[in-house]
């Protein structure tokens, strides 16, 4: 993928790669491809190709991901011994209200490189996460609604869990409301940027929620360290929807920061060429 | 890092930081008003709100769960282990509904019972499939004089 | 096959909140396509019409 001696386009930030920048530390720099990739990766038009490569193949992935657990859930997961068939939400509700959190993480770091180096991927990446991160947040609001009904007997209760996952979802919203608001989109990417990470405090609200607080909703089932108090049976098709919703998100950012970087760079002339040229 | 960048992380953190600890005092400052239930401990010694609702939180003690015949009306009692609250409801109770069950109900204090306008179920985060749940339930009968110690064949 | 649907008398509950899912996340793969697809015909609008403009007064031009 490292093109040698390959001029970059015109643009902000052509990487000409023939001549090496005479930059002090440079030279000491080991010559390790990770740092190579992501900087190639941060020009514009190499990011857009190879998130148009990599896409389908996130994509696909998910889906397979999205069967395997679905049956594994639905079909060969017993009933549990308290909820019957109704606990059956959990593997789509756990999975996302981890990719809720995830996402919005994920939207702070990208904030913070847009806040602090200005660097226009990172920008478009954090601007197309919230949309993402809301539908999940949705998701996981409205299924445990769904579920709580029936288990609890209530569709809502304002405790510290569900009231800061709400939260979280005015949160998304605020960023994308902030970002549109704002004519210049890299003024209001910076804006919504910092919401975003202001918002971050929210995290391990969420998270702890259920420690810190009296509330209706249980405690954490699955504990990344140590005992997690579930079936085999049931915490394996738990863990592959949340693979599923993993690469989901990948592929759909990919896609979206695509569109969005085609936006953001339409009077460049790598756009411009893409856009008469092919059909796409 | 060049200097303008320092100083834009810089600042960045400091409002950052300055939201956490805005966030941390508000929370702690709002303790009391976010309280979201009580506990029969908490209710005998007077901490509950007199007059307007609030949620009894505990589990319902066994034995104590009676149905009213011919109305929808159900008395129980919701102990903490260490003080016993009277409740009575009117209504249909969730399905998670049973003795030894965790359980908020919402309602008002009148004459020493708890009236309650609604009942919830709180389920632990425990999921099994009936034979595992059982085989524990015949090998804690099994252990009862003994050790308690943990079950043979626990899930992971 | 019909104890499968029934989800243990819970169907009303479960079969909407995977509708939900399917559903939202649907809306999120598909909704930006149509947004792109905006896009690229505005892009290809705009420049149509800097090459009639530059063409025209390449014209104006010769002529004068």
């Amino acid at each position: 993928m490292l093109r040698n001696g390959q001029a970059g386009v015109v643009g902000e930030r052509a990487w000409k790669w023939g001549r090496v920048p005479e930059h002090p530390g440079f030279r000491n720099m080991s010559r390790s491809y990770v740092p190579h990739f992501i900087h190639w990766l941060g020009s514009p038009p190499n990011f857009y190709r190879f998130a148009g490569n990599v896409r389908p193949w996130l994509m696909a992935a998910a889906l397979v991901c999205a069967v395997i657990g679905l049956y594994g859930g639905l079909v060969l997961a017993p009933p549990d011994y308290q909820q019957g068939d109704a606990y059956r939400i959990i593997f789509i509700h756990v999975p996302s209200a981890w990719m809720s959190l995830f996402i919005y993480a994920a939207m702070a770091i990208a904030g913070l490189v847009a806040l602090v180096w200005r660097v226009k991927l990172a920008e478009v990446i954090a601007m197309e996460c919230a949309p993402i991160g809301a539908a999940f947040t949705l998701i996981t609001l409205l299924t445990g609604s769904l579920w709580g009904k029936p288990m609890w007997g209530t569709w809502w209760t304002w405790g510290a869990r569900l009231t800061s996952e709400l939260v979280l979802f005015f949160l998304y919203l605020g960023v994308i409301g902030l970002y549109n608001a704002f004519e210049d989109r890299r003024r209001g990417a910076r804006a919504a940027s910092l919401l975003a990470l202001v918002g971050i405090v929210n995290l391990p609200i969420v998270h702890y929620s259920v420690v810190w607080w009296n509330t209706l909703h249980q405690g954490s089932t699955v504990n990344l360290f140590g005992h997690s108090s579930i079936a085999p049976s049931m915490l394996w098709p738990l863990l592959v929807m949340a693979l599923a919703t993993h690469l989901y998100f990948f592929a759909s950012i990919l896609g979206r920061a695509r569109t969005g970087l085609l936006s953001l760079e339409s009077g460049k002339q790598w756009v411009r060429q893409l856009v008469t040229d092919t059909s796409r | 890092m060049n200097p303008v960048r320092k100083r834009r992380l810089i600042v960045t953190l400091l409002i950052l930081g300055a939201v956490a600890i805005a966030t941390g005092l508000s929370v702690f400052a709002l303790q009391r008003n976010m309280t979201y239930l009580y506990s029969p401990t908490e209710v005998d010694a007077g901490k509950a709100p007199n007059g307007h609702p609030f949620r009894l939180g505990g589990i319902v003690k066994e034995g104590s769960v009676h149905r009213v015949p011919g109305t929808l009306t159900t008395d129980f009692v919701i102990t903490d282990r260490f003080q016993n609250i009277p409740v009575t409801y009117t209504g249909i109770l969730p399905d998670l509904f049973r003795v030894g069950q965790s359980t908020i109900t919402t309602g008002t204090m009148q004459n020493g019972t708890f009236v309650a306008t609604k009942v919830l179920a709180k389920h632990d985060a425990t999921y099994m499939p009936p034979q595992v749940a059982q085989a524990i339930a015949k090998a804690k009968e099994e252990h009862k004089t003994g050790d308690g110690g943990r079950v043979a064949g626990a899930q992971k | 096959m019909t104890q499968f649907f029934a989800m243990g008398g819970y169907a009303v509950y479960v079969w909407p909140a995977y509708a939900v899912f399917f559903i939202v996340l649907a809306w999120d793969w598909f909704a930006p396509a149509l947004r792109r697809r905006r896009l690229t015909r505005q892009l290809r609008g705009r420049i149509a019409r800097e090459r009639t403009r530059s063409a025209r007064a390449a014209r104006a031009e010769v002529t004068t």
